[in-house]
């Protein structure tokens, strides 16, 4: 079987699940490459989530919130950019390919684009290959 | 009273300011002296050898303490012996717990790093271009040899148990005096806890907001130390002069704040924390007022991941540039 990556999504209940959901509903089309992982709120993603998960073997890493404005905590999604910014530019610096890791705003109403952010990641990550960061590396 | 408690200390890939901090204790060390026996203290100190250790039965010395991080094969072999010969072992400083200063070096090549120190600055005179080679034949029949390099820097408990840790670039010592009180006492906490006080940096700070009774407010402008002189009596995260008291032990008792310079986490991450930088980007971006400023943030430390993770980068999630040898 030819390698398929391994994505790790957070995904805030109120908008990202939703439209995960609804993207099984319409019966979107999409690879079966993602593990969603529901989080009230994309702002309780914190950083060190995402680097566990990138340290233990996850290929790519997605976390979905609501558009500013809609998210249900106010001003959740606005932390969660300010980190998800720092945290790309740590990882750049640390010498790891940020494309593993991706933030995306999809909405409880677009099912589609749920389908096509993760078709869109796996073609992405499947091109970069496997991580190179895997528990053993560090052991 | 009962036996003296013996002490070793061994300094591994270290600076020694760790132990100038023991030395720091000067009378108080002398009285302790009296419920202490040092047995070993290399290589700075006491006129002991590797060998000594070496010698020495297994589980001699009931308290070993090991400054420094792993940097090449005798630190690690030294660690290794030190461990079998302590009944305890505490890892002394934020080096030997985090991988501390030099663990940053771990940002870079094997190669570039030996460029900068043996080519590139300024000072260094080296025309033929000299490297350290572990293994050398002088004169055709000498073979010397020296310790190599390993391929990235270790903290101590990741290739021997220790028992306990004492955080601090170097350990403060107040702290110091602590944890030898806690050791006569045999009050110990659970093994592989960090010996500290349990307070953040900021809540042993005097410019907290919530003692000085300022409003928090989103920080929408970023400071380093050269862009101007910071209030000395207000919090300086609040000012825009990024702090990292919010998640380090505080057993320094905010020294840093007092000379009206920001925490740059020696002192350790607060327990739970297993990710010191990410830690870190979390508790800035939620002070941070918005995307704008976590630009400017960014704009004005370009090394982020070497400003978050000073004292740390060995406990950091993601490997480093370093190939695995
Ligand atoms: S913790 Fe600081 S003082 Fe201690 S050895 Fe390391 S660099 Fe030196
Ligand atoms: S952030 Fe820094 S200056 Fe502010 S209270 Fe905490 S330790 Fe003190
Ligand atoms: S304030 Fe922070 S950096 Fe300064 S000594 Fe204390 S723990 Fe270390």
């Amino acid at each position: 079987m030819p390698w398929t990556p391994n994505i790790v999504g957070f995904a805030c209940q109120w908008c990202t699940y939703a439209g995960a959901d609804l993207a099984g509903n319409l019966r979107c089309k999409y690879p079966p490459t993602i593990k969603l992982i529901k989080v009230p709120c994309s702002g309780t993603v914190e950083p060190e989530f995402i680097l566990e998960a990138l340290r233990r073997g996850a290929d790519g890493v997605l976390v979905g919130g609501c558009h500013f404005g809609d998210c249900h905590y106010k001003e959740g999604n606005y932390k969660t950019s300010r980190r998800m910014m720092l945290l790309k530019k740590l990882i750049e610096d640390e010498g790891f390919d940020s494309r593993r890791f991706r933030l995306e705003w999809i909405s409880g109403a677009e099912g589609m684009k749920f389908a096509e952010v993760v078709t869109e990641f796996t073609d992405q990550l499947t091109e970069l290959g496997p991580n190179p960061v895997k528990e053993a590396v560090k052991a | 009273m009962a036996d003296k408690v013996k002490v070793g200390i061994l300094l591994a890939g270290g600076c020694a300011g760790c132990e100038m901090a023991l030395v720091d204790l000067s009378e108080r060390l002398v009285d302790a002296l009296d419920a202490l026996e040092i047995v070993f203290w290399a290589p700075t100190a006491a006129d002991v050898k590797y060998k000594d250790l070496e010698a020495m039965p297994d589980d001699f010395i009931d308290v070993g303490f090991v400054d420094g991080m792993v940097r090449n094969s005798e630190n690690k072999h030294t660690v290794e012996v030190l461990r079998k010969k302590s009944k305890v072992l505490i890892g002394y400083g934020a080096c030997a717990g985090l991988g501390g200063i030099a663990a940053m070096g771990d940002l870079h090549t094997q190669e570039e790093l030996f460029n900068t120190a043996y080519k590139d600055s300024w000072s260094t005179d080296n025309p033929d271009g000299v490297m350290p080679t572990p293994e050398y034949t002088l004169e055709g029949k000498y073979d010397l040899t020296i310790p190599s390099f390993t391929d990235r820097v270790y903290t101590v408990d990741e290739l021997v148990d220790v028992d306990y840790f004492v955080g601090g670039c170097p350990p403060h010592h107040e702290h110091v005096m602590k944890a030898i009180e806690l050791l006569l006492s045999g009050q110990l906490p659970a093994k592989g806890s960090w010996l500290t006080g349990g307070k953040a940096v900021c809540d042993v700070c005097k410019r907290n907001p919530a003692e000085t009774g300022e409003t928090r407010r989103p920080v929408g402008k970023v400071y380093r130390m050269i862009d101007g002189q910071p209030d000395p009596d207000k919090c300086l995260l609040q000012q825009g002069y990024i702090c990292f008291g919010p998640i380090t032990q505080g057993d320094c008792g905010s020294a840093c704040l007092s000379a009206n310079v920001p925490c740059r986490g020696c002192g350790g991450p607060l327990p739970g924390v297993k990710d010191y930088g990410a830690r870190c980007l979390q508790t800035i971006a939620s002070a941070l007022a918005d995307d704008a400023s976590t630009e400017e943030l960014m704009a004005k430390y370009p090394q982020l991941a070497k400003f978050v993770y000073r004292y740390s980068y060995t406990t950091g999630k993601i490997d480093r540039k370093t190939p695995a040898a």
